[in-house]
């Protein structure tokens, strides 16, 4: 092979290209999306952060083809997932690329479905899959996911972090090469936050793109390979976790940063944090910033 | 009006499953702030619904002042217990914002001058005002918890239980609510708060309560409930960044605040 030559696992097409992509709802006097363009390499890992009403969820919508087929508004621009242009492909097609986890999942579960399991196997049963490979296929998502003990039960019956890892688990099934979740671990503890942060990492290097409108900043440094910034309707910051969650422009737009990074710039002001050290992000870098202080005292 | 809370021994299964609450014993005083924590599943939003009856004990007793829940209607214990739902659309009913906020004000039988007064000061708290005639599922998910938490302000309950209102919300919503809850506490109300952000908890609660598999395993202070790691772990819960940074520093002192870790750190800072 040539120096010149691609890595082979060089992918022709990015995973997702949104080209000034604008959008507005009915009635709504302000665009919901502005100028909104990005490329996404296949089997990235992306946060998208924003305050409320910054448009984060109108993204994650236009992500995976809601956008325009479902919610309808003035759309203009392009957006290609897996190569299939959103406006032109059916939502059928579109939704064999992307999966959607809802911020409400109760606006997921179908109701039709008795048990856990059964929901799982709903999305499934639509496309055809035959029954040894849908069983494999659950009891796998399930392990995952963390909800084994779960099978039985009703999903009516499950408390809302539960329901949240039950939308994830029913979509994640699906195989999706572009896994969009829309604040979908908001309801959980610290361990199933981080189980599904760690699972999805570990996803996205197997080639799953995945897009999270999110606010676990802690989780975001340490598993995200970048970060975009929304207020209102427009991208402010786009870069890696690093640089985009120490920004002071986070305070600004309503999205905060983390304990960490906060103190420190705090400590700033009476050398309490080293002058020469840009701000911790996270736990590790702020253990190792506060330390290496009194070390060298 | 101000009221205490009292739970003995109570016990809770759903029909013929295995037991959800066992033998939870909780007082709470008038004015108290209080932050109940624990994993997913783990029986809080179940310990909450037997404040204003919506769950009636299996076992034990339920007392909001001098009302027995057993003996009380939820109509009627809607007069001393707002209730704030995790998922608001369990919660809105009516097809404007200004109805919504009104809506469980006028089912108290609240004069005219005195609903809207209390509607008016809710909607303008949660900066409402310009979506008055809005149908409330026209609002984003983040809109819609903003404003059943102002119809449960217009309530104006001596007792006010949040089921996880820091979801999904912003730098702005968490400012107005810390407000909030300064301004409950200053009318002698319980806030009760069922919360998965323990950094939010750590800096914004007196008291804090850690549920595990149906029981108390932790009441205190956060410092105090924080240091129990065993518990803590077993819950599926880790300590606040401040908390961890602290123990990881190896300091002495329990840090929960910004200000105490602060003030810590200037004392290790002159040594």
């Amino acid at each position: 092979m040539s120096p010149s030559a691609p890595p082979l696992d060089a992918h022709p097409h990015p995973a997702i290209e949104v080209v000034d992509l604008h959008f507005a709802y009915p009635h709504s006097p302000t665009a919901a999306l502005e100028g909104i363009s990005l490329s996404v390499a296949k089997g990235s890992f992306i946060a998208v952060l924003g305050a409320n009403s910054s448009g984060k969820s109108t993204l994650c919508h236009a992500l995976t083809g809601f956008i325009p087929h479902f919610y309808r508004g003035d759309f203009a621009g392009r957006v290609r997932i897996g190569g299939l242009d959103t406006t032109t492909r059916s939502l059928d097609e579109l939704v064999q690329v992307a999966s959607l986890v809802f911020q409400n999942p109760l606006n997921q579960i179908s109701g039709a479905k008795f048990t856990v399991r059964e929901e799982i196997a709903f999305g499934l049963e639509n496309l055809g899959v035959p029954r040894a490979e849908m069983t494999r296929r659950i009891t796998e998502v399930m392990d995952l996911v963390g909800i084994t003990d779960l099978a039985d039960r009703s999903p009516f019956a499950l408390s809302g972090g539960q329901q949240q890892l039950l939308a994830l688990a029913a979509m994640l099934v699906l195989r999706p090469q572009i896994f969009v979740l829309d604040e979908a671990t908001s309801a959980l503890d610290s361990a199933g936050s981080r189980r599904i942060f760690s699972l999805l990492h570990q996803l996205s290097r197997t080639g799953m793109t995945v897009v999270l409108a999110e606010r676990k900043l802690e989780e975001i440094a340490v598993h995200c390979d970048r970060v975009l910034v929304l207020d209102q309707g427009r991208i402010i910051l786009d870069g890696p976790p690093r640089q985009v969650l120490a920004s002071p422009r986070l305070e600004q737009c309503h999205v905060g940063r983390t304990r960490y990074s906060r103190v420190a710039e705090r400590a700033l002001t009476f050398g309490g944090w080293p002058v020469d050290r840009s701000l911790p992000v996270g736990f590790q870098e702020a253990v190792a910033g506060f330390l290496h202080l009194g070390s060298k005292r | 009006m101000m009221v205490d809370i009292a739970i003995t021994g109570l016990s809770f299964s759903y029909q013929a499953g295995p037991p959800v609450l066992q033998g939870v014993n909780l007082q709470v005083a008038p004015g108290e702030r209080l932050a109940l924590i624990g994993g997913n599943g783990c029986g809080k939003t179940t310990l909450v619904r037997h404040l204003n009856g919506l769950l009636r004990p299996s076992h034990g007793k339920v007392r909001i002042g001098d009302w027995a829940t057993d003996r009380c209607t939820t109509a009627r214990l809607a007069q001393r217990v707002g209730f704030v739902f995790q998922n608001p659309d369990e919660q809105l009913c009516r097809r404007r914002v200004r109805d919504e906020v009104a809506f469980g004000a006028i089912n108290l039988g609240y004069p005219a001058d005195q609903i809207a007064q209390l509607t008016s000061q809710a909607l303008a708290w949660w900066e409402l005002n310009g979506k008055v005639d809005t149908n409330p599922h026209d609002l984003s998910l983040a809109w819609r918890r903003r404003l059943a938490i102002a119809s449960v302000m217009a309530m104006d309950t001596p007792v006010i239980v949040l089921d996880e209102p820091t979801v999904n919300q912003d730098l702005w919503f968490h400012t107005r609510l810390v407000e909030l809850f300064a301004a409950w506490q200053l009318a002698g109300k319980v806030v009760i708060v069922i919360c998965h952000d323990l950094d939010f908890v750590a800096e914004q609660f007196g008291r804090v309560v850690l549920l595990s598999q149906g029981q108390i395993a932790a009441d205190g202070s956060p410092s105090q409930v924080f240091q129990e790691e065993q518990a803590m772990s077993q819950a599926g819960l880790e300590a606040p960044q401040l908390f961890r940074l602290s123990r990881e520093l190896g300091w002495a002192e329990k840090i929960c605040t910004p200000e105490t870790f602060l003030a810590a750190l200037k004392m290790y800072h002159r040594k």
